[in-house]
C-alpha cells in the first residue's frame, strides 16, 4: 500500500514479455530549457509575404527583377540625357548631316568632326547611326519602349477579357458553362499567327485614324494587334481561371456567401478572384513575354507598327541589309529582345516557384 | 472513344470553315475590287468582267461559289501574277515541307535525347549545362538567331555557301528553325522522365532486377514520350510561322517568303489561298497528334 503518490515507488507489476510498459525510473526529466529547444515555430506570415520571401530567395528571379528594373530606368531616363529624336536625322549646327550614316558606335562623322575642331560639343553615338543618320541608340530605347508597351498592353487586355470571361462561365455552370466553353475550344484551335497577319492586313486598309494622331502615330498594325491579342489569345487564361472557380466554388464559405443572399458578382469579386490570384500573376507574367515576341515577330515581317516609329523586330529586320558593313546593328536589337524575353521567363517561372499552391511542399 | 474522335473531327471541320470564312470576308472587307488597280477600263468591258468572275452577286453567293471552288481544290488565280494558285503553292511547298520535316525531326531527336540525359543527371553539370540552353533557346526569336547564324557560318566564315537555286545547303534553315521546339521538347522530356521515373512500376521494375538501361528504355521512356505526342501539333504551328521567317532570311523560294511577298503586295486571292493551305495543314497536324495521343496513353482505354 502506498502512502505517498510518487508512482516511482508503487510496486511494478510483472511485466509481460509483448507489451510496452515502461520503467519511468529509468527516465530523467527534462529541464526548462531543454522543453524549449523543441519547440519549432516560425513566425506567422500571409501567403503573400511567405511568396515573396521565396521569390527574393531564387537567384535567377532576383537577378531577372534586376535587369527589368534597369530596362525600365533606361527606358524613361534616355530621352531626356540623349538629345537625339528617334527620327531625327542627326543635324550638326542647324545642317543636315549627309555622311552621318552607318557609324560605328562612338565615332563621329565629318561634318561632326569638324563641329568638333571648332569647339562644339557634340552627344556621342553610344551605337552608332543607321543608314538614314539616325542615331541608333535613341532607336533601340525606343525600339524596347514599343516592345515592353505592347507586351504589358497585350497582357493586360488578355487578363481582363480572359478572367472575365471565366469567371462568368466557371460560376454559371451547367448549360452556360458548356456553351462558352465551346466557343473557346473554336477560338483555341483556330491558327492564331494566320488570322492575325490577316487582319493586320485588313486593318490597315480599311481603318481611317487621320483624326486620332495618337493611333495614327502607332499604326494601323499595331491597333489589329491589340484587337487580335482581345479576339484571340484570352481564352488560355479563361480555362485557368475556369477550372480554379470550378474547384474553389464547392468551398462552404461560398455556400454560406449564397445563404445569405450575396450577389453572384460580389461572391467572385470578394471570395472566389483573390484565391485565384497567384495563377493569374503567373499566367500574365508569362504572357507578356510571348506577346513581345509576336509583336517583334509582326515587325520583322513588315506588319508592325508603323514607320518611322522603330520596334525591336524592324529594326533587327532593317539590320540585315548592311550585315557584312556593320554587324553589331542586328546585335544590339537581338540582345534586348533575348534580355527583355528571359528576364520575364524566368521572372514568371520564379513566381511560379514562390507562389503556386499546387507546387507547395 | 468514338464520341471523342467524332467531336474532334467535328471541331477541326468548323474551324475550317471558321477560317475559310473570316479569310474570305476580311480580303472582301478590303475597298477595291480586283479590277480597279489599273487603267480604268470602259463600264462594259467591267460589266462582262464582274460577271465572269461573280463579283455582282452579294458576298455570300461569292462565297457559296468559292467554298465550292475550295472542295474541289480549286484555289482560284492569283491577282498579281495570273499562275494559278494551286500549282504555285504545290511548287513552292515542296522545299519548304522539306525543311520543315527535317526541322521536326531533328527537334524532336535530340530534344527527346538532352531531356532525358537531363533527368537522369539530375542536377549534375550535364543537367545544368542543358537546362540553361534550352532556356535561353526558348527566349531567342528564330529570326534573331537564322540572322546570327547567317552572319557567322555564310558571311564571316564563309564555311557554309549562301543558299541559291543550284546549292540547296539545308543545315542552317533547318537549325534555326528546329531550335525553339528542341529546347522545349528537352524541357517537356526532362519533367516527364523524372514523373515517370518516380513512380512505383519503375520501383517493382528495379526491384524485380531488370536491367538498367531496359528500366529505363522499356519501362520509362515509352511513358514519358507522352506529352511530347501533346505537343507535335502546337509544334507544327510554331514551325510554320518560323518558317515565313527563315524563308525571307535564307532567301529561300518557299511557301513561307511567298505567303510573305505577297502580304506585301496585296496579293489577296494569294493570301486567301495560302491561309487556308496553312490553316488546314495546322488544323490537321493538331488533330492528329490529338488522336494518337488518346490512343497511345492507355489510362483513357479503360473509359
Amino acid at each position: 500500500m502506498a502512502t505517498e503518490n510518487n508512482v516511482n515507488d508503487l510496486p511494478l507489476p510483472k511485466k509481460n514479455p509483448l507489451s510496452l510498459q515502461i520503467d519511468l525510473s529509468k527516465f530523467e526529466k527534462a529541464s526548462e530549457e531543454e522543453k524549449k529547444q523543441q519547440e519549432v515555430m516560425s513566425e506567422s506570415t500571409t501567403f503573400f509575404k511567405d511568396g515573396m520571401r521565396k521569390l527574393m530567395k531564387n537567384p535567377l528571379a532576383v537577378g531577372s527583377i534586376i535587369i527589368l528594373i534597369l530596362i525600365i530606368l533606361m527606358m524613361i531616363v534616355t530621352p531626356h540625357i540623349v538629345p537625339y529624336g528617334y527620327a531625327q536625322i542627326i543635324t550638326v549646327n542647324g545642317q543636315r548631316d549627309g555622311g552621318a550614316k552607318n557609324l560605328a558606335p562612338f565615332t563621329y562623322s565629318k561634318m561632326e568632326q569638324a563641329y568638333i575642331a571648332q569647339g562644339g560639343k557634340v552627344f556621342p553615338h553610344i551605337m552608332g547611326t543607321d543608314e538614314l543618320s539616325r542615331d541608333y541608340f535613341v532607336r533601340v530605347v525606343y525600339g524596347t519602349r514599343v516592345s515592353f508597351m505592347v507586351g504589358v498592353f497585350a497582357s493586360l487586355i488578355v487578363l481582363i477579357i480572359g478572367v472575365f470571361y471565366g469567371s462568368i462561365s466557371g460560376y454559371a455552370g451547367g448549360k452556360i458553362d458548356m456553351i462558352m466553353m465551346r466557343i473557346v475550344d473554336i477560338i483555341y484551335s483556330l491558327p492564331d499567327l494566320l488570322v492575325i497577319i490577316l487582319l493586320a492586313v485588313v486593318f490597315k486598309e480599311t481603318l481611317d485614324f487621320s483624326k486620332v494622331p495618337v493611333l495614327q502615330k502607332l499604326g494601323a498594325n499595331m491597333i489589329s494587334m491589340f484587337l487580335v491579342f482581345g479576339l484571340l489569345y484570352w481564352v488560355g487564361m479563361a480555362r485557368l481561371v475556369r477550372g480554379q472557380i470550378l474547384t474553389i466554388k464547392e468551398n462552404e464559405y461560398v455556400l454560406a456567401a449564397r445563404a445569405i443572399g450575396a450577389k453572384p458578382g460580389r461572391i467572385i469579386w470578394r471570395h472566389i478572384l483573390p484565391n485565384c490570384i497567384s495563377i493569374i500573376i503567373i499566367s500574365t507574367a508569362l504572357e507578356i513575354p510571348a506577346a513581345i515576341f509576336t509583336e517583334s515577330y509582326l515587325s520583322f515581317i513588315g506588319l508592325g507598327v508603323a514607320l518611322p516609329m522603330p520596334s525591336l523586330g524592324s529594326l533587327a529586320s532593317d539590320a540585315r541589309s548592311g550585315l557584312q558593313s556593320y554587324p553589331l546593328k542586328l546585335v544590339f536589337p537581338a540582345i534586348m529582345i533575348v534580355l527583355i524575353v528571359l528576364a520575364f521567363n524566368l521572372l514568371g517561372d520564379g513566381l511560379r516557384d514562390a507562389f503556386d499552391p499546387k507546387l507547395r511542399k | 472513344m468514338t464520341k471523342y474522335v467524332v467531336k474532334r473531327v467535328l471541331l477541326a471541320i468548323v474551324t475550317m470553315f471558321l477560317i475559310c470564312l473570316i479569310t474570305f470576308f476580311a480580303m472582301n472587307a478590303i475597298p477595291g475590287g480586283p479590277f480597279n488597280g489599273e487603267k480604268a477600263k470602259s463600264p462594259a468591258i467591267m460589266k462582262v468582267l464582274n460577271e465572269r468572275y461573280n463579283l455582282d452577286k452579294p458576298v455570300i453567293v461569292q462565297f457559296g461559289y468559292y467554298m465550292k471552288n475550295l472542295l474541289h481544290g480549286d484555289f482560284g488565280v492569283s491577282l498579281k501574277t495570273g499562275r494559278d494558285i494551286r500549282q504555285t503553292i504545290n511548287e513552292s511547298f515542296v522545299v519548304s515541307a522539306r525543311i520543315g520535316a527535317w526541322a521536326m525531326l531533328i527537334a524532336i531527336i535530340v530534344g527527346i535525347v538532352l531531356g532525358s540525359i537531363a533527368a537522369l543527371m539530375r542536377n549534375k553539370w550535364p543537367d545544368r549545362v542543358i537546362v540553361f540552353f534550352a532556356t535561353l533557346a526558348t527566349a531567342m526569336p528564330s529570326f534573331v538567331l537564322a540572322s546570327l547564324l547567317l552572319l557567322l557560318f555564310c558571311i564571316k566564315l564563309k564555311w557554309i555557301p549562301v543558299w541559291n537555286s543550284t546549292n540547296h545547303n539545308y543545315i542552317l534553315p533547318v537549325l534555326s528553325l528546329s531550335l525553339y521546339p528542341m529546347a522545349y521538347i528537352t524541357r517537356l522530356t526532362k519533367t516527364s522522365m523524372l514523373d515517370v521515373l518516380g513512380q512505383d512500376y519503375i520501383r517493382t521494375a528495379r526491384a524485380k532486377g531488370v536491367a538498367a538501361w531496359k528500366v529505363i528504355f522499356k519501362h520509362g521512356l515509352r511513358n514519358a514520350l507522352i506529352p511530347v505526342i501533346t505537343y507535335v501539333g502546337p509544334m507544327t504551328a510554331s514551325i510554320l510561322t518560323g518558317s515565313l521567317v527563315i524563308e525571307k532570311i535564307f532567301t529561300i523560294g518557299g511557301l513561307g517568303s511567298k505567303f510573305v511577298d505577297c502580304i506585301t503586295n496585296r496579293d489577296y486571292t494569294m493570301i486567301m489561298g495560302t491561309t487556308i493551305f496553312l490553316a488546314t495543314l495546322m488544323v490537321v497536324m493538331n488533330l492528329l497528334s490529338d488522336l494518337v495521343y488518346k490512343l497511345v496513353d492507355p489510362r483513357i482505354k479503360l473509359e
